[in-house]
């Protein structure tokens, strides 16, 4: 191999400066960024509509099948699993609870940079 | 030889001619067909609504607004002074301007300047629907054609569609200019379109549109709605009985709002 000092020299530098932010973060001791803490609603607001585990992974598909059938099918309500009925609707129902979204909604969504438009036109109780 | 390979040609070249025209009619008839049937009126019994409008009981209240702020109000409807960005779901216009082509030099001056009260018209067969290449305006099932501003993009065809200029973009953010934002219905972004929907929001509570109940709870009783498709209905033998005008008729687009002069 021709340079070969000097190509493997370039490549670990290469290598050093890619992976540097883990470098720098571990160097300060920092096991990565801290997870997002939610501020949840007080217990008697009741239950959700959906399991929290799920509403995690799931809650912008249970979003835009709301969207999708109460504008273009018209079907406002929604009679849940365990007998409760409710209207689907983001700022009367989801934020009814959570009511402050810079509290919750804008945690998580901070943290991994997602930037959902929802808010361009729906406000929350606050007027934000 | 040679005439062999000319009758060849010819023959083939006829296939073809006859192949691509058969073609071509077929897909212009699937696409005349699609056209058609859209807009039509709900087939299976389902409701019609629409707008009856007494230009002579709302004239009677000269300057009221009744109607437009109760509609405006309800719907977060931003107001823009500048009439090259202004928004308006609901809005009036003198006679003369909206039936043009039923005054003549005999029409009195209280009838050429009286005020007519103008909306989305909610057409049995929307112009603006029909070119919405994202299907972000529609019409629903029990007749009001409808919004979706999720999907709009702001193209901007609906505007350009819509014969009767009741369709407003949103060349900036709106929320600035609304006054106090109800938060039960949502404000519209920068970059949509936005008109009447005929309050589906609140029909679907059992509600009258907002400006027909503003409009009654004035006094002035100018607006009637209802069902089209009820035969007993009062707007439907108020418009069976009179000559109630729809705009620009001869479009052929079947507004649901409709005119006693």
């Amino acid at each position: 191999m021709y340079d070969g000092g000097k190509v493997v020299l370039g490549l670990a530098l290469f290598a050093a400066l890619c992976t540097s932010p883990m470098w720098v973060s571990a160097a300060r001791g920092g096991g990565g960024a801290e997870a997002p803490e939610l501020e949840l609603p007080p217990p008697a607001s009741g239950k959700c509509v959906r399991d929290g585990a799920w509403m995690r992974n799931s809650h912008m598909e249970l979003l835009n099948s709301w969207r999708d059938e109460v504008v273009r099918e018209g079907i406002r309500r929604e009679r849940l699993a365990d007998g409760r009925e409710i209207e689907r609707s983001l700022t009367q129902t989801c934020l009814g609870c959570h009511t402050d979204k810079t509290q919750f909604c804008d945690r998580c969504h901070d943290y991994v940079g997602v930037k959902p438009f929802c808010f361009d036109c729906h406000v929350d109780k606050a007027g934000g | 030889m040679a005439s062999g390979r000319r009758e060849f040609l010819k023959t083939a070249a006829g296939a073809a001619a006859l192949g691509l025209g058969a073609g071509a009619g077929s897909f212009l008839g699937a696409q005349a067909l699609a056209r058609s049937s859209a807009g039509q009126p709900a087939a299976g019994g389902g409701k019609r609504y629409a707008l009856a409008v007494d230009t002579k009981k709302c004239a009677e209240r000269e300057g009221c607004r009744a109607c437009i702020d109760a509609c405006h109000v309800t719907h977060n409807v931003p107001r823009i002074e500048n009439r090259e960005e202004e928004v308006k779901w609901v809005w009036k216009e003198e006679v003369q301007w909206v039936f043009q082509d039923r005054v003549h030099e005999y029409s009195g001056e209280e009838l050429r300047r009286r005020p007519v009260l103008l909306l989305c018209n909610h057409c049995d067969n929307p112009p603006c629907v029909r070119v919405c290449p994202t299907q972000a305006t529609f019409k629903s099932a029990d007749g009001p054609v409808m919004m979706d501003p999720h999907r709009c993009i702001g193209c901007r065809y609906c505007v350009v569609g819509c014969p009767y200029g009741a369709r407003s973009f949103n060349w900036k953010d709106p929320k600035p200019y609304i006054e106090h934002v109800d938060p039960a219905y949502p404000p519209r972004a920068r970059g949509v379109v936005e008109k009447c929907t005929m309050c589906s929001e609140r029909l679907a509570r059992g509600l009258e549109p907002a400006c027909v109940e503003a409009c009654t709870r004035s006094g002035a009783g100018a607006l009637l709605f209802g069902d089209m498709n009820e035969p007993e209905s009062e707007i439907r033998k108020r418009v069976e009985s009179s000559l109630a005008l729809r705009r620009k008729e001869h479009l052929g687009t079947r507004p649901q709002v409709y005119y006693t002069l």
